[in-house]
């Protein structure tokens, strides 16, 4: 279950590491549990498996992490439908649909500064339609993202310290 | 309806959603798993019930915030909890900060290193264990993520080992998610005094 951080950390395993993270299974299971809650739930609500994907990478992108990038533009382009999405790809890149560029533009608050946040936020996605379960839906997906990159860059200075 | 707190305080602070919560009458089955609800808890947060309205999410995610900060060898409760609070005053949850400060104070008996980070935030002058950690988690939750190759040697220079280091960097980065939802879903506030 600790794959996937395992893989995201670099290209070549380190049993240094992967001995480690064995050592809390239990809660990386819990991070794998999660990480498919965000991505690819059973209830997707309003925001499709594509459209979360597309935001993993946006997000990957914004936050500098390569090797994350890469993993969920796999993801994305094994969703279904991701095809309408693909123009939306690069992060600055914007929809002419009201409710999706509302959703794009609190994510991107959420994982480059939340610190700001403010109920006006909240306002501006109820004035383009969004519903209150896909705002709770977008704040898990986009705070996941924020757990996991940091996870990944911690271990990664772990390998280099050797 | 009383003021929001925006300043850092260790008082007891309750939380109010900017979003509507899931009425506890209509909760289903799956969303009332996910809140392990039993008979026995009678009042359930708006925290919790805002969270709700993904049941997935939350109940993996409640086992796993509460095995990070509460799991036990490894890091000492100080550490995560000190983990916690650096990455809270990035993100300013001022919720988050009055829960885990209030923790930290309890566990390590002390209160003048919450009170120096209070007063300088991110640039607080702390003891060098404490420093060592809350400059890590500081820098490893800003963004993007800005903790380097010095930041790591410092932690081992004070004397951490290899699993306390990685109880830190989840500790740190759970919190990378939990401030990302309660700041941004909702705020605190006084509670009104009782009788």
């Amino acid at each position: 279950m600790t794959d996937l951080i395992e893989a995201l950390v670099g290209p070549v395993p380190d049993a240094r590491i992967n001995n480690l993270l064995a050592r809390r299974a239990d809660l990386m299971a819990l991070t794998e549990a999660s990480r498919k809650a965000v991505l690819t739930p059973a209830e997707p609500g309003g925001l499709s498996h594509a459209l979360r994907a597309l935001i993993a990478v946006r997000a990957s992108e914004r936050l500098g992490d390569s090797r994350m990038k890469d993993h969920y533009y796999e993801h994305f382009t094994q969703c279904e439908d991701f095809y309408d999405l693909v123009g939306l790809i690069e992060p600055d890149a914007v929809s002419d649909d009201p409710w999706l560029q509302a959703i794009l533009d609190h994510a991107d608050m959420l994982t480059c500064r939340p610190r700001t946040a403010t109920s006006g936020d909240i306002e501006k996605l109820y004035a383009a339609g969004v519903s209150d379960a896909d705002i709770v839906r977008l704040a898990e997906l986009a705070a996941f993202l924020g757990y996991q990159v940091r996870l990944v860059a911690g271990l990664r200075l772990m390998e280099d310290i050797r | 309806m009383t003021d929001a707190v925006h300043h850092y305080t260790t008082e007891v602070l309750d939380w109010r959603p900017f979003v509507r919560p899931v009425k506890v009458e209509e909760l289903t089955d799956e969303q009332r798993e996910a809140l392990k609800i039993t008979p026995a808890n009678k009042k359930i947060s708006d925290y919790v019930l805002t969270l709700a309205h993904d049941p997935e999410s939350l109940l993996h995610r409640s086992p796993l915030f509460n095995g990070i900060m509460y799991g036990k060898d490894g890091l000492d409760r100080g550490g995560r909890e000190l983990g916690a609070i650096g990455s809270s005053i990035v993100n300013r949850c001022i919720y988050c900060i009055a829960v885990h400060a209030r923790h930290f104070n309890q566990v390590t008996k002390t209160t003048e290193i919450v009170e120096e980070i209070f007063a300088h935030e991110t640039a607080a002058k702390l003891p060098e264990r404490e420093q060592a950690i809350f400059d890590f988690s500081v820098k490893l939750s800003a963004f993007p993520p800005a903790a380097i190759a010095e930041d790591m040697a410092r932690l081992k220079a004070v004397g951490l080992d290899e699993l306390e280091i990685l109880d830190l960097i989840m500790s740190t980065s759970i919190f990378g998610w939990a401030n990302r939802l309660m700041h941004t879903l909702g705020e605190p506030f006084r509670p009104a005094k009782e009788g």
